[in-house]
């Protein structure tokens, strides 16, 4: 019934979920939602759905208390705004995550950690296409910093690195492959991602934006 | 924004002859109380017995040979059915449609191709052979094609397909891909003009100083031709995926909706079409909702109807305003408290809305459920069927893969008093509004022989399993029912499973 490798996380009890589930199905979700924004073109009803469940996880940790309380340095902030952005969690790969979402607070969402930053508003919004000549904004980390942080963490970080990886169509199983593999997989996991990953993006930003002009250019003359 | 796509090279079709199992003979049946059931072929029947007329398959290859009529079917049976490597994902069949008479019965696969069957004609001989559908046209509809500008290839696999009714004796419908519409004109061809003067037989220019008599060309008969020629393509309109296609009581207009909008054509402009709804929030981010499914009503023109992702059913006027943001009825049914979990959302998600022929009801198939809805009463269905309720203490695993988010179509039959939808393990239920009962029935290959009748199915929902029954854990969820049709007017339905396209009808003595 399950695709092979995936272990079944959740209860099979739909009674009402505790807080173990509860996380598990929040990690579950943004998974999904990191996952499908991979893909050349995400299905945008099921981001949707996944998107609102996510939310409404949130909304109802927070009524709980979940949220663990905010620290000195973050004192006056309600547990509200500490929820990350579902709209930062759907940025839309194509989109380019900009600004790219804090790991700290991704990391938060997952563990209910306190963050220590609040992730911004997505301009131009994630469901949309890039409109040529809209500001990028940020742009992906160099391969070489994901590849860095591959190395260095674990699979629990699998949803903000997936994240900075471009506006290219991967392959799911060898990315899953490569990335949750970890160490164990070294070269073999990061050269997969590499064969997979975007045409070679230059020095980031500048070259993004030189190629969208020249593809304005053509379109306005044409 | 508008692109230009490059051109689509696009074919015309062969007629391929039958591809078909051997005939075998109808056995007894038996309804469950012991006595042979009442045949009701008029008031169609939920339970009634159902045999399968035949099992289709056009695989790729298989395509590209030429067969005889005659062949020997069991040969073929063996060399091509039972061998899976013929059936290639492109196989997979997307949509399926019956035309206004049942007469034709239309299919879509994700390899962008249309495959029309014809029903075979009644003839004195061969009895059993009424009813069968035989291979009639195939064509490439769409191709796979790339957007530029985002970086992104649209695929080709047909979304739906909708006939429009006969008006003269070539048959016309719509495919739709992701982003564009087209409309085709099949049209058979069974004479061809010979003896012209300026041309010999191969259509090779000929001197015009040889020629020393003149000739008045003749039509003279052909071998049977089924050409497919598309005649309007309707590109451009959509940056969403296109989910529904819906063909207007009018004829002469029809409307697309993708997620986030809704926009009328005429047929005979294609260079512009209405944006009629928009629900695209002025920041994305506020992004909640989604259009799911669309139709026209039957009789009224100036009314159509959009089902979303949040469960809830838009009846919208066009004569009111022309964007129809505004609806005129809004159909929801509120949620029950019991039953309220993190999936409520995505299961209330409405994946198919359908009026039904007499224009006074709507269905809608949402992940567990079939809800009929008076247009009159907006605030709850008038009828709920569950299609496989057992499946909803395993909503969080089909969360996990993903089957939570399939979308099944549900239909009426001709006379609204039957409704099917599909379901897993290549199960699919009928039920019979007027007498309340429900049957489930398989389509698969082990139960494959001609005239085979049906046997109902039943998951066994805890403790003890009885013989027959199958249990919830052992349902094969690869194998979905999502699109099934039934004819216009008989008990016939069509079936599709992956790359099979199953036939049965109602058993007649």
């Amino acid at each position: 019934m399950l695709p092979r490798g995936l272990k079944r996380k959740c209860s099979e009890d739909e009674a009402p979920a505790g807080p173990l589930q509860r996380q598990s199905l929040l990690d579950m979700s943004l998974a999904k939602l990191q996952l499908c924004h991979m893909l050349a073109e995400p299905n945008l009803c099921r981001s949707v759905l996944i998107a609102n469940t996510v939310r409404q996880i949130q909304e109802e940790m927070t009524q709980d208390g979940s949220w663990s309380l905010p620290g000195p340095q973050t004192a006056g902030r309600s547990p509200r705004d500490r929820l990350v952005s579902t709209e930062v969690l759907c940025c839309s790969a194509w989109a380019g995550p900009a600004p790219a979402p804090d790991p700290a607070d991704l990391a938060s969402a997952l563990q209910a950690v306190p963050a220590t930053q609040v992730p911004g508003a997505m301009p131009g919004g994630p469901w949309d296409r890039a409109v040529p000549g809209e500001s990028q904004g940020g742009f992906p980390r160099s391969l070489d910093q994901v590849f860095g942080t591959l190395e260095s963490q674990g699979p629990g970080t699998v949803e903000e690195l997936l994240s900075d990886v471009g506006g290219s169509y991967c392959d799911l199983d060898a990315v899953l492959m490569g990335v949750v593999g970890g160490a164990k997989s070294g070269p073999e996991g990061l050269e997969t991602f590499a064969s997979v990953a975007a045409p070679p993006r230059g020095t980031g930003c500048k070259a993004d934006l030189g190629e969208l002009d020249h593809v304005v250019e053509i379109l306005v003359e044409t | 924004m508008l692109l230009s796509l490059p051109a689509l090279h696009l074919q015309t079709s062969e007629h391929h002859p039958l591809f078909q199992l051997p005939h075998g003979r109808l056995g007894p049946w038996c309804s469950p109380t012991g006595s042979p059931a009442p045949l009701s072929c008029e008031t169609g029947c939920g339970e009634g017995t159902w045999i399968l007329v035949c099992r289709l398959l056009v695989p790729t290859q298989v395509s590209l040979l030429s067969m005889e009529e005659d062949i020997d079917t069991r040969k073929i049976n063996n060399s091509f059915l039972r061998d899976h490597s013929y059936a290639t994902e492109a196989d997979i069949i997307s949509t399926v449609e019956f035309n206004h008479t049942g007469e034709l019965l239309a299919t879509g696969d994700k390899g962008g191709r249309v495959v029309i069957f014809q029903r075979e004609q009644e003839s004195k001989n061969q009895v059993h052979r009424r009813g069968e559908y035989n291979v009639y046209s195939t064509f490439q509809s769409h191709e796979p094609e790339f957007d530029y500008l985002k970086s992104l290839e649209i695929e080709e696999k047909i979304n739906k397909i909708r006939w429009l009714p006969q008006q003269n004796a070539a048959y016309f419908l719509l495919s739709t891909n992701d982003k564009t519409v087209k409309l085709w004109k099949v049209s058979e061809r069974d004479k061809r003009p010979e003896g012209y003067n300026l041309k010999d037989e191969e259509g090779r220019l000929r001197d015009p100083a040889t020629i020393t008599t003149l000739r008045v060309p003749v039509l003279r008969p052909m071998d049977l031709m089924v050409e497919a020629t598309p005649r309007r393509v309707f590109a451009n309109a959509h940056t969403y995926h296109i989910n529904s296609i819906s063909v207007n009581s009018d004829y002469e207009t029809y409307m697309s909706a993708d997620d986030l909008r809704i926009n009328l054509w005429n047929f005979e402009i294609t260079n512009q079409s209405f944006n009629i709804v928009d629900i695209k929030p002025a920041n994305m981010e506020e992004l909640t909702e989604v259009i799911t499914a669309a139709e026209f009503h039957p009789h009224h023109c100036n009314t159509f109807v959009y089902s979303s992702s949040k469960g809830t059913i838009r009846l919208c006027d066009m004569r009111a305003s022309a964007l129809c943001d505004r609806h005129t009825k809004f159909f929801e049914e509120p949620e029950d408290p019991s039953n309220r979990s993190f999936f409520s959302e995505i299961i209330s998600s409405i994946s198919d809305v359908k009026f039904s022929h007499s224009g006074r009801c709507i269905m809608t198939r949402d992940y567990l459920t079939v809800k009929v809805w008076d247009l009159n009463m907006e605030n709850r269905p008038v009828e709920t069927y569950q299609v496989h309720d057992y499946l909803r203490s395993k909503l969080c695993s089909l969360y996990e893969n993903d089957c939570i988010f399939d979308k099944f179509e549900c239909v009426w039959n001709g006379s609204d008093s039957v409704i099917m939808t599909g379901s897993y393990n290549n199960f699919f239920r009928m039920f019979d509004r007027n007498t309340k009962r429900d049957v489930t029935l398989e389509a698969s290959r082990e139960n494959s022989k001609p005239r085979a009748i049906l046997k109902p199915r039943k998951v066994c929902v805890g403790g003890k399993r009885r013989k027959d029954e199958i249990s919830v854990d052992s349902l094969d969820f690869s194998k979905k029912i999502l699109h099934t049709a039934w004819h216009p007017s008989e008990n016939i339905i069509a079936v599709a499973a992956t790359n099979n396209l199953y036939i049965f009808q109602d058993k007649v003595n």
